[in-house]
């Protein structure tokens, strides 16, 4: 133990980046996956999902012209790419609500005692959100892979990694509302609406499936959205520019309005 | 009613054996003058600092002492740069707070919360360390607070004097030249109390400076070189326990003595009131010694005796609140 008066004034020097170092980082990792509950919603249960609607349309093409023997992929496939879709979008929207439990538990304001920006936490929060997302995509996708889906190697390339990166949407969303809502039970309350908006989105069940007036509703989701980006890969439909706008437009309300959430925050801590 | 800051810190001066001299030449470890805080509407508003004065020179330890919502976490909070003073200025070690900060100069230890539940005591150590540029390791700190042994328990499994070292240790991790407590024993078991106590005070024998808020007069008489005496926004006293119980109700001199002039002890500096009961003498001063020189050298005094009074009366008689002096002397735990 030494015995020197602990050092003043020039002898300390800030961190760089903020604070942002692998050992933040890796606790932040490894505490999304300690989590189970975590891990059933984004990994699990899409699994399940998949394995329970999927698994009947083994053989159903979605060509019309061919059938799967002929080479076209499957149904499952597409429902395979939405179920990606849906773990990684409640993988990024847990990891950026956690700042609710984390405000509640006074965690935040301990981090404000420290040199770490909070900027650079939000940057943590959504890297964490981007690992477990991966795990729910890698897990689904492998499932598919063993029940015997087989894809070009760019479709799984491409449509995975539209559906991880897309669901920073879901962070951006996540953040919002951890940073409004000053409960524990944030999941609670986002549980449902995500529940809503991969149903109305047409993650759950092909959106031209539903009746109209779904439909009508069902392309202002950001799933919907989200889904058709991922799947076109797959389905080779012509770019679909409304699936590019809504993922825009939804990144944009939810970034502004977690920015204004969090300025409100850290002004008033 | 206010000891003269001049003479508060003279006393410190000479009353700093702790560790290492702290550097005289460089910054005090807090500066603040004329600090003012309110909170509300213009219709309601509440004035929870209002004009605090206060310079804490490296290496001292001072109480924070003054009932529940005398202003205590709304000056530390400013001191930490967790919120704004409306008016004044404020440096810590010549710095504004958020720099302080940044530089691992200041830490805090919080009343409640702050942990996460579900990291282990070694998680939240290591990655509160891994924020700071420079830091201690996590396992001599953790050794230190007194928690090795419990490193691998998950924060919800601790108990609250453990999870209440933990914030002490992570406080510590930045090895920070100036540490604030907000009432660091609230809720704690009188052992858990006493071992906190222990580790702070090893802490502080190395010389860092530390500022405590509490409403436990005990703590501040028994923890604290100086006590900051606060009540409403306001600094109502601030001096060594001694100065202060001293300032506030003075020491009693009783004496026998059959040839003393009442007259003259009356006249004596600092006496207060002198009652003669026979030949038995009680006089009440703030000046004492002057008391007791007087009566040994002028008078056949015998069986002298100097009592002195209690922080509790000390602080009746500077904020006349006896509320409130009741609450800052333990007895509000039943309310709790």
């Amino acid at each position: 133990m030494t015995t020197a008066l602990p050092a003043t004034g020039h002898a300390r020097n800030v961190p760089p980046f903020g604070g942002l170092n692998p050992t933040l980082l890796g606790i932040e990792i490894k505490r999304r996956f300690r989590n189970r509950r975590t891990l059933f919603f984004t990994v699990a249960f899409p699994i399940v999902m998949f394995l329970a609607f999927g698994l009947q349309f083994r053989d159903t093409s979605i060509e019309t012209g061919r059938t799967v023997a002929q080479g076209a992929p499957s149904v499952v496939a597409f429902i395979m790419i939405s179920m990606a879709v849906y773990g990684a979008m409640m993988a990024s929207t847990s990891a950026g609500g956690a700042v609710a439990i984390e405000r509640q538990l006074g965690w935040s304001r301990q981090l404000r005692l420290t040199p770490l920006h909070p900027v650079a936490n939000i940057f943590v929060k959504i890297l964490g959100g981007l690992s477990i997302g991966l795990l729910a995509v890698l897990a689904t996708f492998a499932t598919g892979l063993a029940i015997g889906v087989r894809l070009p190697l760019h479709v799984w390339i491409v449509a995975g990694t539209a559906a991880w990166l897309g669901s920073l949407v879901f962070t951006a969303m996540g953040l919002m509302v951890g940073y409004l809502v000053p409960s524990e039970n944030v999941m609670q309350f986002m549980g449902p609406a995500l529940a809503f908006l991969a149903f109305f989105g047409g993650l759950f069940q092909p959106l031209d499936t539903m009746a109209k007036p779904l439909q009508d509703i069902g392309v202002w989701t950001p799933t919907y959205g989200l889904g058709e980006i991922a799947r076109s890969p797959l389905t080779g439909d012509a770019f679909n520019w409304l699936a590019v706008g809504n993922v825009i437009l939804w990144l944009a309300v939810f970034g502004i309005g977690a920015a204004l959430a969090f300025r409100r925050d850290t002004q008033r801590v | 009613m206010t000891v003269p800051a001049t003479q508060a810190h003279n006393r410190q001066g000479s009353t700093l054996p702790r560790g290492a001299a702290p550097d005289p030449t460089g910054p005090l470890a807090v500066d603040a003058t004329g600090l003012h805080k309110s909170f509300g509407t213009h219709s309601k508003t509440v004035h929870a600092v209002n004009g605090i004065d206060l310079q804490i020179r490296p290496g001292e330890v001072v109480a924070f002492l003054g009932p529940n919502g005398a202003g205590k976490t709304t000056t530390i909070d400013m001191l930490l740069g967790l919120s704004k003073p409306d008016a004044g200025s404020l440096a810590i070690f010549g710095m504004a707070p958020r720099a302080a900060i940044a530089h691992g100069l200041v830490s805090a230890v919080m009343q409640t919360g702050g942990l996460l539940k579900d990291l282990t005591v070694r998680e939240t150590a290591a990655l509160t360390a891994s924020l700071f540029a420079q830091h201690q390791p996590v396992d001599e700190v953790l050794d230190r607070a007194g928690i090795l042994d419990v490193a691998g328990r998950r924060v919800e499994k601790c108990s609250g004097g453990q999870q209440q070292r933990l914030r002490f240790a992570m406080a510590l991790l930045s090895d920070p030249g100036l540490l604030i407590l907000d009432e660091p024993t609230t809720g704690m078991d009188v052992e858990g109390r006493r071992d906190f106590w222990q580790a702070i005070r090893a802490d502080t024998a190395r010389g860092r400076t530390v500022i405590f808020a509490t409403h436990y007069l005990e703590e501040a008489d028994a923890y604290a070189d100086r006590i900051v005496l606060v009540r409403r926004g306001k600094i109502v006293a601030d001096g060594t326990a001694a100065e202060i119980k001293n300032l506030a109700s003075g020491r009693t001199v009783l004496a026998t003595a059959d040839n003393a002039d009442a007259a003259a002890l009356a006249a004596l500096p600092g006496v207060d009131s002198v009652q003669v009961q026979g030949e038995r003498l009680a006089i009440r001063t703030k000046d004492s010694d002057a008391v007791a020189r007087y009566l040994l050298n002028s008078t056949n005094a015998v069986d002298l005796e100097i009592t002195s009074h209690n922080l509790e009366d000390a602080f009746v008689a500077l904020t006349g609140d006896a509320d409130a002096a009741a609450e800052i002397t333990g007895t509000e735990s039943k309310g709790k």
